[in-house]
C-alpha cells in the first residue's frame, strides 16, 4: 500500500533531515566516506539489478548500463573517496598590505538540506553523481528520481534506504504532485537535470527562498565535420555518441551535423557505412541501441518527422514502431530551418545534416540559436579548432569525439545560457554543494589613528598626499603601520 | 515609461551587437577601460566627494577609504592580473583517454546587468563593473535613485572616459529597474535587499539568467571579553569605527549587534562611551564626520524601530534624531526584546543593540537561531571558540579581532549564504563571477579503439570496465588474449 506523499510528508522530511545536520551528522569525515563507500557497495552488489532495471525502463543494452552508469558512478565514487581529505581542507588565502597583520582561509562548508531532481535518460548516473556531491560536501539530501523511468526510480529508492543513513539520505518517488511539494520546502541547494523549460520552473520556486540552484538542462548540440577529417572515425564516434547512448536521448547527444553541401554526401555515405557494421541491416531488430522511453516521446519524435518539407529529406532510416516503441536511426538533409526538428533539442534517433555552402556560415548558424550543453567539431585545421573553442559559446567543447568530456573529472561539467547554470563532476561536484566561507583572522598589532574618526584636514591633507603618490602605501598607513 | 523602454531596448541592441563584434574580448579593451576607470575616478575624485557629502553625508576621508580609493586599487588588480587571469587552465586528463587534452577557458557571458545600491553608490557601482570588464562583458548599470547626485555623476561621467557602445549607465528607481528585468541578460548582478533579491532572481529565471546576489543580514558580533581583555580597548574602537564611522551603519556588513557576557556588559558601555565621544565630540551631529541617514523614508524605519517603548526603555547611549538633518545619534541599547521588530530586521543604521549571554558559548546557538548572516565578527583569542564559530555557525564571512576589514582583502570572496545571498566577488572572484567557465575537450583522430563501438560483445565489455577501472595490466592481457 502505496502511501501518498503529502504536503505535511515534505515538510517533515526537511524537518527531519534539517535536524540530522543541524545535529552534526553529515560533517564529519567517516560519515561522508562510509556513505560513499556503501554507493559503491550497491555499484558492486547490485549491477544485475541496476542493468535489469534500466532495460524494463529504456531498452537500455547491458554495454550501456554497464559502462555509462555504473563504471562512471564507481569511478566518480573512488574519486571523492580518495580525495576527500583534500577536497575538504581550507584553502590559505593571500592577505595584502591592505589587510596585515592578517592570515586568511577559505573554509568549504556545506550548505545544509539539499534537493537532488533527477532524470528519465540515465536515471542512476543522474541521481546518484549529484548525491554524491552532496554527501561528500557534507550535505543532508533528498533525491527525487524520475518517474518516467520506474523501475529505476523504485530500486533507487529501495537501494539507497537500504545501504544508506537514512536520518539523512532519503528518496522520495512521485511526479509532478509531489515535486511541487517538494519545491514549496525552503533547501539550501536544488540541483536539477532535465529541461528547460522545467529549470525555469524550478529556478522560480527556489527564488522564494533564495535557494541557490545547479540546473544541467539541454539543447541543440551540433556537431560540424570539416572536409579534412578522418571520416571513417568522424562517423563511428557520432554514431557511438548518438545512437550509442541512450538512442540519442541524452542531453550531449550530436543534435544535427553542419557541413558544406560539397562534403555532406560523404559525410552520409560513411555514417550509413557504419551504421550498418554497428546495427546491422535491420537497425530495428538491433539489441544494441535502447528504445524511446514511452509513447509520448515516439509521438513527439514522430511528429517531427511527419512535418511537412521534413519527411521527404529522409535519406536513410524513417522506420518506425510504435508498439514496440523504437525509431531506425534515422538521417535527413536539409530540413528547413524553422522546422520542428530543427527548433526544439531533438532527444531521440533523427540525426539532421544541414549543408552550407562554406563552412565558415556554421558560426553564424550555432550563434543564431540558444547556447547549446556541448558543441563539437571536427577537423585537422588547428586555426579552425581555435576560432571554433574561442567563439563558439555553449557548455563544453570537444573537438574530434562525441560526448567523452562527461567521463572527465577534471572538467567542469554543465550548461550556458538555455543549457543551463554551475557545473558538477569531480571537485566541481564538491564545490557545487559548498559554501566556501571567507575567514580573517587579523591581530591587534597596529591601529593607526588615520583609521577613526575624527577626520580632520590634517587627516585628509595626509591621505591626498598620499594618494598622490602610492595607492598601496595609503592603505598601509590605513591598516596601522605608520 | 515608453520612452525609458525605447532606450532600454536600444541600448540593449548596441550592447549586444558591440559583444557580437568581439571587440569586448581583446584583453587591450579590457585594459583600457580599467585605466580609463582608474583616470576617471582621479580626475573626479573632489566632485565624487561632493555628491558622496550631498547623498550621504559622507566625509570625503570616509567617501575616499570605502569608495573611491577602493574601486582604484580593485581596477589596479584587475589591470595587473588580467594577463593571469585570461589563461587557459589546464586539466589532467586520465590516461584512459590518452592522447586527449583538456582546459577550461573563461569566457564572458555576453551581456550583464549590475543594479547598485546607494549606500556605497561609487563602489557598488563600479566595482562589480570592474569585474564584467574584465571578463570581456559590455555591461548596463543601473545606478540608484537613492543617491541621485552619485547616480547622476556616474551618468554623465562614465560616457566620457568608457566605451559607451559596451558600457552604459542608467539612472532610476523600481520603475526602470522592472523595465530592466523584463530584457534577457546574459548575467544579472544585485547589491541589496534580501526582499528585492527574490523578486530579481524570480524574473532572471524566466530567462534561464544566472544572478549574484549580495545581500544582507544581521551581522553579529561575539566578544568573548575573557580572551581580549587587555585588547579590549581595540575591540571597542574597531567595533565603533566600522559601525559609525562608516556611512552610519548603513552597510551590509555592518555590526548589527553585539553579543556578549551579562557580568562585562555595563563594563562595556562605558568603554563605547569616551570612544564615541573621541570620534564624534560632544555633538555628533555638527562633527562632519557622521552619515546621515539616507532618506526620509529610512529615517521614519529607524524611528520605528526605536518608537517601540520596550526598545525606548533600552537605550543606555544616544538617542536623539533629527528628522530634518535625518541624523541619528550614534546609539546603543542593552537587551531590546528578543522579539522587536529591531532584533529580526537588518537595522541599517547607527543603533547598535548589546545582547547579553550567561556565557559566552550560548552566541553560537543565539546565531544559528537566525537566518545566515553576510558576515559574523568576533574578537576572541580562544582557539575552541573560534573553531566551534568556524565549524557550527554559517555566514559569508567570518572576521576574527576586526569589523569589515575583509572587504579589503581581495584574496578572500566576498558573497553571502542562505538569505545573505549567492555568489560572491573581489580580486579574482569579479572575474569568475562574470565568466562562463568552458570546458574544451580535443580527442585524436589518428587512435581509434574498436572497442568503442557496437556490435557489442563480452570482448568489448571486459574491455571497457578494465579500461574505466583504470586497471591497465589487466587491459593489455586481455588484449594480448591471455585473459577471460
Amino acid at each position: 500500500m502505496v502511501k501518498v506523499f503529502q504536503a505535511a510528508d515534505a515538510t517533515d522530511l526537511v524537518t527531519e533531515l534539517r535536524r540530522s545536520f543541524d545535529d552534526g551528522v553529515t560533517r564529519g569525515y567517516e560519515w561522508r566516506v562510509t556513505q560513499l563507500k556503501k554507493l559503491l557497495l550497491i555499484c558492486d552488489n547490485h549491477e544485475p539489478e541496476i542493468v535489469s532495471a534500466l532495460h524494463d525502463d529504456l531498452g537500455k543494452p547491458e554495454l550501456e548500463s554497464s559502462v555509462y552508469e555504473v563504471a562512471l558512478l564507481r569511478n566518480s565514487i573512488n574519486l571523492a573517496v580518495k580525495q576527500l581529505k583534500d577536497w575538504m581542507a581550507p584553502d590559505k588565502a593571500k592577505t595584502s598590505l591592505t589587510t596585515f597583520p592578517a592570515s586568511a582561509e577559505i573554509v568549504y562548508e556545506p550548505l545544509g538540506v539539499v534537493l537532488v531532481i533527477s532524470a528519465w535518460n540515465y536515471p542512476f548516473l543522474l541521481s546518484i553523481d549529484p548525491v554524491i556531491g552532496a554527501i561528500s560536501a557534507g550535505n543532508a539530501v533528498v533525491l527525487k528520481p524520475s518517474e518516467l523511468a520506474p523501475a529505476s526510480s523504485s530500486l533507487l529508492a529501495k537501494l539507497l534506504e537500504q545501504y544508506l543513513d537514512s536520518s539523512a539520505v532519503r528518496v522520495v518517488e512521485g511526479a509532478v504532485t509531489e515535486t511541487t511539494l517538494l519545491l514549496e520546502q525552503k533547501w539550501d541547494k536544488i540541483f536539477y537535470t532535465g529541461s528547460s523549460r522545467i529549470g525555469r520552473i524550478i529556478m522560480m520556486a527556489a527564488a522564494k527562498h533564495l535557494t541557490p540552484v545547479v540546473l544541467e538542462l539541454g539543447g541543440k548540440s551540433p556537431v560540424v565535420i570539416d572536409s579534412d577529417t578522418n571520416l571513417k572515425i568522424t562517423a563511428k564516434r557520432i554514431i557511438a555518441g548518438k545512437w550509442g547512448c541512450n538512442n540519442g536521448q541524452a542531453c550531449i547527444s550530436p543534435d544535427y551535423i553542419l557541413t558544406t553541401k560539397e562534403f555532406s554526401p560523404k559525410v552520409i555515405d560513411a555514417l550509413k557505412q557504419e551504421l550498418e557494421a554497428f546495427y546491422g541491416k535491420n537497425p530495428m531488430e538491433s539489441k544494441d541501441m535502447s528504445r524511446i522511453v514511452n509513447s509520448n516521446h515516439f509521438d513527439r519524435l514522430s511528429k517531427m518527422l511527419e512535418e511537412k518539407e521534413v519527411s521527404d529529406k529522409i535519406v536513410y532510416g524513417g522506420q518506425k514502431n510504435r508498439y514496440k516503441l523504437k525509431i531506425a536511426p534515422t538521417i535527413l538533409v536539409d530540413v528547413p530551418l524553422d522546422s520542428q526538428i530543427m527548433s526544439e533539442e531533438i532527444f531521440g534517433p533523427l540525426l539532421p545534416i544541414i549543408t552550407l555552402n562554406n563552412l565558415e556560415e556554421c558560426f553564424d548558424v550555432i550563434r543564431s540559436r540558444p547556447k547549446p550543453l556541448a558543441a563539437y567539431l571536427f577537423t585537422q585545421n588547428q586555426k579552425l579548432k581555435e576560432r571554433f573553442a574561442l567563439t563558439v559559446s555553449a557548455g563544453g567543447i570537444v573537438v574530434n569525439d562525441i560526448a567523452v568530456h562527461l567521463a572527465v573529472p577534471t572538467l567542469p561539467f554543465g550548461g550556458v545560457g538555455e543549457s543551463g547554470m554551475g557545473s558538477y563532476h569531480g571537485k566541481f561536484s564538491f564545490d557545487a554543494f559548498s559554501h566556501k566561507k571567507a575567514v580573517l583572522y587579523k591581530s591587534f598589532i597596529g591601529d593607526a589613528a588615520i583609521r577613526y574618526p575624527p577626520y580632520s584636514t590634517g587627516k585628509l591633507r595626509l591621505l591626498k598626499a598620499l594618494v598622490n603618490s602610492n595607492i598601496l602605501e595609503i592603505f598601509r598607513v590605513i591598516s596601522g603601520l605608520s | 515609461m515608453e520612452a525609458m523602454k525605447e532606450t532600454v531596448d536600444q541600448s540593449l541592441r548596441e550592447m549586444r551587437d558591440t559583444f557580437a563584434s568581439g571587440r569586448t574580448r581583446s584583453v587591450k579593451w579590457r585594459k583600457t577601460q580599467l585605466e580609463a576607470i582608474i583616470e576617471m575616478v582621479k580626475d573626479n575624485e573632489d566632485k565624487m566627494c561632493d555628491v558622496l557629502f550631498q547623498d550621504l553625508g559622507k566625509h570625503s576621508i570616509e567617501a575616499f577609504r570605502d569608495e573611491l580609493g577602493f574601486v582604484m586599487r580593485s581596477a589596479t588588480t584587475a589591470l595587473n592580473s588580467l594577463d593571469k587571469w585570461v589563461v587557459p587552465r589546464k586539466s589532467n586528463l586520465p590516461l584512459l583517454f590518452y592522447p586527449a587534452t583538456g582546459k577550461v577557458i573563461s569566457e564572458p557571458y555576453g551581456t550583464v546587468l549590475v543594479l547598485s545600491s546607494w549606500n556605497f553608490p561609487i563602489s557598488l557601482s563600479l566595482d562589480p563593473m570592474i569585474g564584467a570588464i574584465s571578463a570581456g562583458n559590455t555591461v548596463l548599470l543601473k545606478a540608484s535613485e537613492l543617491s541621485p547626485n552619485a547616480s547622476a555623476l556616474l551618468a554623465k561621467t562614465i560616457p566620457s572616459y568608457l566605451d559607451n557602445k559596451a558600457i552604459k549607465v542608467i539612472e532610476g528607481g523600481p520603475d526602470v529597474a522592472t523595465i530592466l528585468l523584463q530584457h534577457q541578460w546574459d548575467k544579472i548582478f544585485f547589491t541589496g535587499s534580501p526582499r528585492i533579491g527574490k523578486i530579481i532572481m524570480a524574473a532572471a529565471a524566466e530567462n534561464l539568467t544566472p544572478v549574484t546576489l549580495e545581500l544582507g543580514g544581521k551581522c553579529p558580533t561575539i566578544i568573548d571579553h575573557h580572551s581580549v581583555s587587555k585588547d579590549m580597548k581595540s575591540v571597542v574602537k574597531r567595533i565603533s569605527g566600522g559601525k559609525w564611522g562608516s556611512c552610519s551603519g548603513q552597510a551590509c556588513i555592518s555590526v548589527d549587534y553585539v553579543l556578549v557576557e551579562q557580568s562585562f556588559a555595563s563594563s562595556l558601555i562605558e568603554m563605547f562611551k569616551p570612544v564615541i565621544k573621541s570620534f564624534f565630540g560632544e555633538n555628533p551631529k555638527e562633527s562632519g564626520c557622521v552619515a546621515r541617514i539616507v532618506t526620509k523614508k529610512h529615517f521614519q524605519r529607524l524611528s520605528r524601530l526605536l518608537n517601540d517603548p520596550r526598545v525606548q526603555a533600552s537605550i543606555v547611549y544616544g538617542g536623539s534624531m533629527d528628522e530634518e538633518k535625518l541624523y541619528v545619534e550614534p546609539t546603543i541599547l542593552l537587551n531590546p526584546p528578543l522579539d522587536s521588530e529591531i532584533m529580526n530586521e537588518e537595522i541599517f543604521g547607527p543603533v547598535l543593540p548589546i545582547i547579553t549571554l550567561r556565557d559566552i558559548q550560548e552566541s553560537i546557538g543565539f546565531i544559528k537561531s537566525k537566518p545566515k548572516p553576510l558576515a559574523i565578527y568576533a574578537f576572541t583569542k580562544d582557539e575552541k571558540l573560534k573553531t566551534r564559530i568556524l565549524s557550527e555557525t554559517s555566514s559569508g564571512s567570518v572576521t576574527f579581532n576586526d569589523v569589515m576589514i575583509q572587504y579589503m582583502c581581495d584574496a578572500l570572496p566576498f558573497g553571502g549564504v542562505g538569505e545573505s545571498g549567492m555568489g560572491r566577488y573581489h580580486g579574482k572572484y569579479s572575474f569568475e563571477c562574470f565568466s562562463h567557465e568552458k570546458a574544451i575537450m580535443e580527442g585524436s583522430l589518428a587512435m581509434d579503439l574498436e572497442a568503442r563501438y557496437p556490435p557489442w560483445n563480452n570482448f568489448k565489455l571486459t574491455f571497457i570496465r578494465l579500461a574505466f577501472r583504470e586497471a591497465y595490466f589487466k587491459l593489455v592481457l586481455l588484449m594480448l588474449g591471455l585473459k577471460r
